[in-house]
């Protein structure tokens, strides 16, 4: 069941529900005196007498990784994924002014700051490639480091006033969730339930603008208000990340779980669901190892996570996977192959004017401009798939194998009719074509082709090509059945 | 706030880095202005060639080399440093390509992945063997260019040459230049047509891979004193600034030139004045610098339409 079947009531009441849940775990995080039986504080207990940071660095680790993997989701269909990363470092003025504003770590200023900067970054990029010649990447780059260096500037002289108590901004630069305090969590719960209800409210709009530009123009729906609202919605996730990833980590978890989950599935609704799935893993694991490690710096720590889930989707994937892949290339080279002995044992066959007697090696061997050895080995392979059987010096085919033989040399023929007759290439340049498609060829287009050539009966080399007949049982006989047709 | 910005005294910021405390800020000037005008240089390319986010993916990259680098050899010599980061360079530029060849994933994705895996790695290997490795993980980030002077000296032939990472980048600089002025013709004609390029012998792929080679050459020359992020700025903002004024690549390099000696410059004033980060602070002026020309750029095409002129087409488009 997708999210776009449900109507707008449905998701509104299920948005209140997550809402109500989300908000209850962040507020029983927030009271660390209660007695929670939850697995958190046993582990929390099992590790360390830390719970309450424990529990606010898992909290909100979690909380990060879904709004991080749900809004990297789109970020990664939309080819926007160093968006986040330009983002990222966009805010640091804005930390910097949120927290000039009351010389103190309020994370609402701060946020605001923060969020206000994002969005001034992200206007600059578009400004920049519509009125210079600049280009997106260049705007990206120009824009990452030009805000960063005015952050750092203003840090750098936040670090140097008498009164400034920096306290916790290095925090922003690589993170640490062990130092997110309530309030913070109380602020990613809020963005989190944002970045869900946005999805879930407008995903058919998010999902008609990532894919089909000009059917979302055609269908009314303004891209440009949507666009904009999942940027605000992903500065705010950026923002809401810093603390416990940093800024120069923020874009990874944004496009890693993303990236993993697209490799493993085709459908947007169970990439956001795998790529949520894998933003909270990551987030779990940088916070478990963070803690374990004692003050080792959180954010390097999540993206490793990430990365590992990527790797494994790269190799692993069923679909999309390297190993898949490769398996896949290697068992289709090794049909192509198996195809081709079968043909050419149909050739020496038809040569030999389909006597009822096996091929020999010797003919086969000499057919394929091979070493008996190699024709040995062939035909022992196409024995292993049922397709012939060896004995001493022959080859004989099983009747799966010789129609499949005879099916490869009709789409062959076939394919060179229709080149010669309807694209009008010459019929000496057809055949490398034809090698080709011969095992691809499915029936339902082989019954086109043979309708299209009115049912020929030769290619354009004069040779037979086999019909349903042959294909089915007629050449068991031993002789050829067409010779009394011609 | 007020006590934030400084007031502004003319004697303190504009004179005195240049007359009492020449031996201090003449070299960071001076470093300043080496690196700029190395990373602009290369930069150059990186934009022409649409590449301008590889240097922020190299730049992130080299920092597990330069780690392990710094653990295997336990110096901080400058041939380890140089392999460790070519290593760690060409490692990201490979499994960028292995990552968007092999599968679906789109190249900016498959960039973001790859470097923030090897950063993160490399911030961790930082973190786990601090008492070793002579790099905090802030300086990682924005470098310190005003210990520079701090370093100790390099003298050959008994006439003393500067700090060691000066000397360094200078001689990084002198390769950049002699590699541009010997190979100009090969790396412009790769930069625009691949197809001209091979078929004129010039090998696209190893363009590619020499590029990423220098590229992090550079950027671990320039670490130290602007660290991985402001680097960036110093690649792309020469370059950008340039393609605002110019078409022709032998007058791009020539302002970014400028660009550079401006920008070290200005970062010494903003960065004595408001008492910041002088790596920043250049960076600062070299955005402020790039500001004005975008907006001079705009008044001439804005002039340019108001008189309704169809003849000159040329500008920012």
């Amino acid at each position: 069941m997708s999210p776009g079947n449900w109507n707008r009531g449905t998701r509104i009441v299920a948005l209140l529900g997550i809402a109500a849940v989300l908000t209850s775990v962040a507020s029983a995080a927030s009271v660390s005196e209660m007695v929670d039986s939850n697995w958190r504080e046993q582990l929390a207990r099992f590790f360390s007498m830390r719970d309450a940071s424990l529990r606010f660095a898992l909290t909100g680790s979690i909380l990060l990784g879904l709004s991080c993997g749900l809004l990297g989701s789109f970020i990664v269909v939309r080819r926007m994924a160093l968006v986040g990363d330009a983002l990222s470092h966009a805010v640091l003025p804005g930390v910097a002014f949120g927290f000039l504003w009351g010389m103190t770590k309020d994370p609402v200023a701060i946020f605001i700051g923060a969020v206000i900067a994002g969005l001034m970054g992200t206007t600059v990029v578009s400004l920049l490639t519509k009125t210079t010649r600049i280009k997106a990447d260049t705007a990206l780059g120009l824009v990452l480091a030009s805000f960063f260096a005015v952050g750092l500037c203003l840090l750098t002289m936040i670090q140097n006033l008498p009164t400034g108590n920096k306290s916790g901004l290095d925090k922003f630069l690589f993170g640490q969730a062990a130092a997110l305090g309530a309030d913070d969590i109380r602020l990613m719960a809020i963005v989190t339930v944002c970045a869900v209800s946005l999805i879930t409210l407008f995903y058919k709009e998010l999902l008609a603008t990532s894919f089909d530009a000009g059917f979302a123009q055609v269908a009314g729906i303004p891209a440009e208000w949507i666009h904009h609202g999942l940027m605000l919605v992903l500065a705010a996730a950026i923002v809401i990340a810093l603390q416990a990833v940093g800024v120069v980590l923020v874009s990874a978890m944004l496009i890693t779980p993303a990236a993993a989950a697209y490799l493993l599935t085709d459908r947007m609704h169970r990439m956001l669901f795998l790529a949520g799935g894998f933003g909270v893993l990551a987030g779990v694991a940088g916070a478990f190892f963070s803690f374990v490690g004692r003050g080792l710096p959180t954010g390097p720590l999540m993206v490793i996570g990430a990365s590992t889930v990527f790797t494994g989707a790269y190799l692993m994937g069923p679909r999309h996977g390297v190993v898949a892949r490769w398996w896949r290339q290697r068992s289709r080279a090794a049909r192509t192959e198996r195809e081709n002995t079968l043909k050419a044992l149909y050739h020496v066959w038809e040569n030999d004017g389909f006597r009822d007697v096996g091929v020999t090696l010797a003919d086969l061997a000499q057919r394929r401009r091979e070493t008996l050895d190699d024709a040995l080995g062939r035909s022992r392979e196409l024995e292993r798939h049922g397709m012939a059987s060896v004995s001493r010096d022959a080859v004989y085919f099983t009747p799966q194998g010789r129609r499949r033989a005879a099916e490869i040399v009709r789409n062959h023929r076939l394919w060179e009719l229709y080149l010669t007759n309807s694209a009008n290439i010459a019929p000496d340049h057809v055949h490398e074509d034809a090698e080709k498609i011969e095992h691809v060829l499915g029936e339902k287009t082989v019954r086109e082709l043979e309708r299209r050539l009115d049912y020929a009966t030769e290619d354009p080399h004069g040779k037979p090509i086999p019909g349903p007949r042959d294909i089915h049982g007629g050449l068991a006989t031993g002789a050829n059945p067409r010779e009394g047709e011609a | 706030m007020s006590e934030l910005i400084p007031a502004f005294d003319w004697q303190r910021v504009m004179i005195d880095p240049w007359t009492i405390n020449f031996s201090l800020y003449g070299w960071i000037a001076l470093m300043g202005f080496l690196v700029a005008t190395a990373c602009g240089l290369v930069g150059n390319y990186l934009i022409l060639r649409r590449m301008a986010l590889m240097g922020d993916a190299v730049s992130h990259s080299v920092l597990p080399g330069l780690v392990i680098a710094f653990l295997l050899t336990s110096s901080r010599g400058t041939l380890p440093m140089f392999l460790g980061a070519l290593a760690a360079g060409i490692t990201a530029t490979v499994l960028i390509e292995a990552i968007h060849r092999k599968t679906r994933v789109k190249q900016d994705a498959a960039m973001g992945i790859a470097f923030s895996t090897m950063f993160a790695i490399g911030v961790l290997l930082v973190s786990l063997y601090s008492e070793h490795v002579d790099l905090d993980a802030d300086c990682v980030l924005y470098g310190e260019i005003a210990f520079i002077p701090l370093e100790p000296m390099v003298t050959w032939l008994g006439v003393t040459l500067g700090p060691v990472s000066l000397v360094r980048m200078g001689v990084v600089l002198l390769v950049v230049v002699g590699l541009i002025l010997v190979f100009y013709k090969e790396l412009l004609i790769a930069s625009f047509d691949e197809a001209l390029a091979r078929a004129t012998g010039v090998n696209p792929t190893w363009v590619h891979y020499a590029l990423m080679s220098v590229l992090s050459v550079v950027i671990v020359s320039a670490f130290e004193s602007v660290g991985a992020i402001l680097v960036i700025a110093m690649l792309i903002l020469p370059g950008a600034t340039a393609s605002l004024m110019t078409d022709r690549l032998a007058v791009m390099h020539g302002i970014a030139v400028v660009h550079a000696a401006l920008s070290a410059w200005l970062g010494i004033v903003l960065g004595v004045w408001l008492d910041c980060s002088i790596g920043a602070a250049m960076v600062v002026g070299g955005a402020g610098i790039f500001t004005l020309v975008w907006i001079g750029s705009l008044v001439a095409r804005w002039h340019r339409e108001s008189r309704g002129g169809w003849g000159d087409d040329r500008g920012p488009a």
